[in-house]
């Protein structure tokens, strides 16, 4: 594989570019392959990378039934961050931090990560007790977590509404310094590069049509390219899980829904962190491009159509306006909306299944993307050693049957409404 | 802007509803035993279909009552409503 580096631009240039390498692949499916993954998004790419670089394993195919990095890896608002309150959220997603912090050297693809630091506002002084809680476990864990009070917030962003007579004062905030943003397709594409130089067969345009199982395992998968047989086989397909799911006859906690997001017009660098909005949901960063770039509810009815509705879009835009009033000024450049796998407490679902060599990777909620590395690096110690790892063992499927929630907001049952 | 027929008020905007989830889910009945499964089941587990889907909504901002909407979850076209009392056919 060609290297990308300052040298490899330098000499394609004086060839005008025409003969840079293809990225990755376009291989017709073989019959057979050691592991099967289902879904070509960030997820699944890091699962077939960490598979081959961390396990050897590499006679691995990854099938897709668009196109990859086209679902949710393509359609989020690309905010990484740790700041968890609970053990199994804050160790897993700092493990994921440090993989953050030094992908572009390890893929050889420039995700563009900025660790400019997130700030949760608070808006009362009952919720900055609760922020200070937050802060000092995600300290036991290692990871920086800052209080801030009003006149610290307001030197770190003045352009938030800091006005005597608001609805939604701002108290404080919590910031987590080390937490940013990244490219995300680059996140998608430098996955599947790598992987497809480890001998990883990215196949596109194949959708799953069934599942062959026999004596409670797995053996294979029939797709739109013809049947293609497995020893083990990974599901990562947030947003679909549920169809694929009602092929193998299963019934997930988890509810399908839809999110939506939108950028403003570019406007000068105004904005140098992440900010959320404590008084509803309501999160916003610049882009390098320059566009706002903000996100808030889901539309709150089940959904499979990949996109929104003007009410909540209106709903979230309230919000926004309330916090940062300028944004009133901007004139709206795109929106769109991805399907999402809301799990019922708010915690994603990385395990094994009762079919034997069927391994389950879904429930995201509203942070696929930032735990894209630590998922993929799970699931494929998952699938490989055909255990748990430690870090992915509060993610457990079984956990709703004994009562083991990990409900990080407190929300039950009911994570969409909010 | 979904548009949604509240079988007591007439076509309303989706602003004035909330939402209320599957609507085929059953409650176990009470004073018989019960698996944990089944348990699991009514509280957690959700087929969440694509396609048509029968959920509850609540005419929160209107009469307040709780309806049954058959709606499509991939188009979001709305093809039946009941009042809350009335069964699936």
């Amino acid at each position: 594989m060609q290297k990308y580096s300052v040298f490899s631009l330098v000499k394609n240039a004086l060839s005008n570019h025409e003969n840079w390498d293809l990225a990755w692949k376009d291989p017709t499916p073989k019959k057979e392959y050691d592991v099967v993954i289902i879904g070509g998004g960030g997820h699944g790419l890091a699962t077939a990378y960490y598979l081959a670089k961390e396990h050897n394993i590499t006679n691995v195919a990854i099938i897709e039934k668009g196109w990859i990095g086209g679902g949710n890896v393509g359609r989020n608002t690309t905010i990484i961050r740790s700041n968890y309150m609970h053990d199994d959220n804050a160790l897993f997603s700092e493990f994921g931090m440090d993989l953050w912090r030094r992908m572009s050297q390890d893929l050889n693809y420039n995700v563009m990560f900025s660790p400019r630091g997130i700030i949760n506002l608070a808006h009362s002084d009952a919720q900055m007790n609760t922020y200070a809680r937050r802060g000092n476990s995600m300290r036991l864990n290692g990871i920086d977590a800052v209080l801030l009070n009003r006149e610290e917030v307001r030197e770190i962003i003045p352009m938030a509404d800091f006005s005597e007579n608001v609805r939604f004062p701002i108290f404080g905030g919590l910031m987590q310094p080390s937490a940013g943003t990244a490219r995300h397709d680059a996140v998608a594409w430098g996955y599947a590069r790598q992987a497809d130089d480890m001998g990883v067969d990215i196949i596109q345009n194949c959708e799953v049509i069934g599942f062959d199982v026999s004596a409670g395992k797995i053996n294979g998968v029939r797709t739109s390219r013809g049947d293609i047989k497995a020893k083990k086989i990974g599901l990562c397909v947030a947003g679909s899980t549920n169809i694929l799911a009602e092929k193998l006859n299963m019934t997930l906690p988890i509810e399908t829904h839809l999110l939506q997001a939108c950028v403003s017009e570019p406007v000068k660098p105004v904005l140098d962190k992440v900010v959320t909005f404590g008084a509803g949901h309501f999160y916003i960063s610049q882009s390098d491009k320059g566009e706002m770039v903000m996100g808030g509810d889901l539309d709150g009815y089940n959904s499979y159509a990949q996109r929104g509705n003007l009410p909540t879009l209106q709903h979230v835009l309230t919000e926004g306006i309330a916090m940062m009033p300028f944004l009133s000024k901007l004139k709206m450049l795109r929106t769109w909306g991805g399907i999402m796998d809301m799990s019922m407490d708010g915690s994603p679902i990385i395990d094994k299944t009762h079919i034997e060599g069927l391994y389950l990777n879904c429930g995201w909620c509203y942070g696929g993307f930032k735990a894209t590395p630590a998922s993929g690096w799970t699931f494929a110690h998952t699938i490989a050693q055909d255990r748990v790892h430690e870090l992915n063992a509060g993610y457990s499927l079984n956990r709703f049957n004994t009562g083991h929630l990990l409900d990080e907001k407190g929300l039950g049952t009911k994570t969409w409404i909010s | 802007m979904l548009h949604i027929k509240c079988p007591h008020c007439g076509i309303r905007s989706q602003n004035e509803f909330s939402y209320g989830g599957d609507a085929t889910i059953k409650r176990p009945e009470l004073g018989k035993e019960i698996s944990d499964q089944d348990w699991d089941n009514f509280v957690y587990n959700r087929k969440s279909l694509r396609g048509k889907h029968w959920e509850l909504w609540q005419h929160l901002s209107g009469c307040r009552q709780w309806i049954k909407v058959q709606r499509d979850t991939a188009t979001h076209e709305i093809f039946k409503t009941l009042k809350a009392n009335e069964e699936i056919s």
